[in-house]
């Protein structure tokens, strides 16, 4: 939650309509573009993954589990052909990284690399169709319920506090464990995830819209004649856009950790669940944890797929920090460090009860009235 | 207190809904699945003893419209009546919970408490010194809040049980102590709870420090902030000011916050062979273990809302508006 509804309702933005001036102005900051950055890196992985991965994942090839003596290496290591030598349990140790398996291997004898490689679409396409799904149902129900007022918003509203209220965990895994194909469709337990996930969108974007419904230019549209469906659509939709891209990479962020949860459970599928589900994250940590691997240092098996769930949700989370700024400007404070506001001659003091906003030498100037920040921002 | 009587008329609403759907959903989702579940059970080593209960606890043979099955269903609730599990020696699920239950509140308590007091305050000070050295702890704290807990908790254990052996890997105390208040068994459960609630407080602290810090810097901009610093307060006490009215909007989202910590803590006691309710609600997943499930969730429904409601009458205390308005 790096947002919260209070911090959003006064919209410090100017509105501005589709058709107005720039339709929207694209924010340029280092999060922006490095969480950009990982998340096309991931993209490109998700489309070409199992194309380039160099074996199946479902490959379990007994030459790529070592086995060695549980007394020390060496031991029994020319008996090991009869079976079992003689005083010793031999133990049947994975692969390390090589140049025939970048990330080792599995206990189980599988390529770790070609693992992650078909992990990573249906990861991410579980992910995104729950961002979809969740956010569409949000601004279906928070728009409505702000625009609509009385009854209807108190229904509305109801309903998704009770959402809000009701943790969600539990019920993604009663849910999961009840609906038939949760365990091998991507789109069923992207569906169910996105029903766990809407209701926070809902709530902000409800806010959001309670503090249009009443401004100028939306009561100037409602006495010139337009249609309610019109006004919603095209006077405030378009000012609710960074919010409900936040909306959305919030919810992605939340469904990437349900599925991943879900199918370290084993409730998410998996290629070994009897009807087959599709590989992904969750499921490769969960063959880690079953085998008990965090404990015996294989640290090639678990670390990778634990840091591109790491990655995507830092860089969903980056985006998400950057619109935030980009629609609140207070939380942009840090236009220019210290070190540059000294070397460009401004006396440079985080004070308190004053938005430093550096407009050029000596100038500040309040965030709303615009004025380059040095953010790629221009003045309107 | 009208406030109060309002929050607990919405959370008996809630309680209401979550209750109501965990009773429908096996019932009407299309494709029986609870055919499914009895198939599931058999294979999984239910005796024909237990494929009778089991028709019985869903309603196979059970020919009363839905809606009386329905109206049993909150009687046998009220008598605390959550059915029976299949998997853990027949035994009641509200003897079973009240077993696993007491373990979950004692972590989950201190890990949120904690947590909430570490993330705020790190929060203030974070808003208060905006653009100092410190702002590297944002994206940190981001990196944090991407973390699923369950690898946070994996790292953890790699880390502090394995390679330095400062805490101990598993389980909630040492099972070679017997149950009692001696010192060492007190100690064992201290020393056991660490690492578990170090992984909450890493992992839930982050969403609370960002909260803060972005609700600290938009209050810093506000006039009275601007007035006191005018008047000539010292900047402590300015800050006390601030972040006496930045706290509230925290406190009234946390909500939303004790639900990732829910989520959270059922992970992490899944990876720590923790023995409370969210290592029971997993253990009774993979053993398709329904009736299990469904009080489980039940009970987890109801304690998240105590806590919210807990949160309220805070908040009712703190900030004089929600008093009034209501």
């Amino acid at each position: 939650m790096t947002t919260d509804v209070t911090t959003l309702a006064p919209g410090p933005e100017p509105p501005f309509t589709a058709r107005g001036s720039r339709a929207i102005r694209f924010p340029r900051s280092p999060k922006i573009i490095v969480g950009l950055v990982i998340l096309a890196v991931f993209a490109v992985l998700a489309i070409i993954g199992p194309v380039i991965s160099p074996y199946n994942p479902n490959e379990i090839n007994q030459s790529w589990v070592k086995i060695t003596c549980q007394q020390g290496p060496g031991l029994c290591i020319g008996e090991i052909k009869n079976g079992i030598p003689g005083g010793y349990v031999p133990l049947e140790v994975p692969l390390p990284p090589s140049s025939s398996h970048w990330l080792g291997t599995t206990l189980l004898g599988q390529d770790v690399w070609s693992e992650l490689l078909n992990s990573t679409r249906p990861t991410l396409v579980v992910a995104f169709l729950a961002g979809l799904v969740a956010t569409a149902l949000a601004i279906l129900v928070g728009v409505s319920a702000g625009y609509l007022g009385g009854n209807a918003d108190e229904g509305l509203s109801l309903l998704s506090n009770v959402f809000l209220a009701i943790p969600g965990l539990p019920l993604l895994i009663v849910l999961a464990s009840y609906v038939p194909g949760a365990d091998t469709s991507v789109i069923v337990i992207g569906l169910i995830v996105a029903l766990t996930g809407w209701a926070w969108g809902s709530r902000v974007l409800r806010a959001q819209t309670l503090s249009l419904r009443n401004r100028d230019f939306v009561e100037a549209a409602r006495v010139s004649g337009e249609g309610r469906l019109r006004i919603i659509l095209a006077e405030v939709m378009p000012n609710l856009l960074p919010i409900i891209a936040s909306s959305f990479l919030f919810v992605t962020l939340y469904s990437i950790g349900a599925y991943v949860t879900l199918a370290f459970l084993g409730l998410g599928g998996g290629p070994t669940s009897s009807p087959a589900g599709p590989w992904n994250w969750g499921i490769m940590l969960q063959q880690v944890f079953d085998n008990n691997a965090v404990n015996t240092g294989y640290w090639w098996w678990w670390l990778p797929p634990g840091i591109c769930i790491a990655l995507v949700g830092t860089s969903l989370a980056l985006l998400n920090f950057g619109i935030d700024e980009f629609i609140n400007p207070r939380l942009r404070a840090v236009g220019l460090t210290r070190k540059a506001a000294r070397k460009a001659g401004i006396s440079f003091r985080a004070t308190l009860g004053f938005t430093p906003v550096m407009g050029g030498k000596n100038a500040p100037v309040s965030p709303v009235s615009g004025g380059n920040d040095g953010r790629g921002r221009s003045a309107r | 207190m009208r406030f109060i009587v309002r929050r607990v008329g919405f959370y008996v609403i809630a309680a209401w809904t979550a209750i109501t759907v965990s009773f429908f959903l096996p019932r009407m989702v299309p494709g029986n699945p609870v055919a499914g579940i009895i198939a599931n059970a058999s294979i999984h080593g239910c005796n024909p003893y237990c494929v009778k209960a089991l028709e019985l606890e869903f309603g196979v043979f059970n020919h009363n419209a839905l809606i009386v099955q329905y109206l049993q269903y909150w009687g046998n609730l009220f008598h605390g009546n959550l059915g029976v599990s299949y998997f853990e020696g027949s035994q009641p699920v509200s003897t079973l919970v009240a077993a696993y239950l007491p373990w979950t509140l004692g972590l989950l308590g201190v890990a949120t408490v904690l947590s909430f007091l570490l993330g705020t305050t790190i929060g203030i000070f974070l808003g208060w010194r905006r653009g100092s050295r410190l702002d590297w702890v944002v994206p940190g704290a981001t990196f944090f809040q991407a973390i699923p807990y369950f690898f946070l908790a994996m790292v953890l254990i790699e880390l502090f049980a394995t390679t330095f052996k400062w805490f101990p890997p598993q389980y909630g105390y040492d099972i070679t102590l017997s149950p009692g208040w001696s010192l060492g068994y007190i100690g064992s459960i201290i020393d056991h709870a660490i690492l578990p609630a170090c992984t909450i407080i890493l992992a839930s602290a982050a969403g609370f420090i960002l909260g803060m810090r972005n609700q600290m810097l938009t209050t810093m901009d506000e006039d009275f902030v601007l007035v006191a610093r005018a008047k000539g307060l010292p900047s402590r006490r300015v800050v006390w000011y601030a972040a006496r009215n930045a706290i509230l909007p925290s406190v009234s989202n946390f909500s939303i916050a004790i639900s990732l910590v829910v989520a959270g803590q059922i992970l992490v006691e899944v990876i720590f062979n923790y023995p409370g309710i969210g290592y029971l609600l997993y253990k009774a997943v993979i053993n398709h273990d329904y009736p299990l499930v469904q009080g489980v969730f039940v009970v987890i429904v109801l304690v998240v809302l105590a806590a919210n409601l807990i949160a309220d009458v805070v908040y009712a205390f703190i900030d004089p508006r929600a008093r009034q308005e209501a």
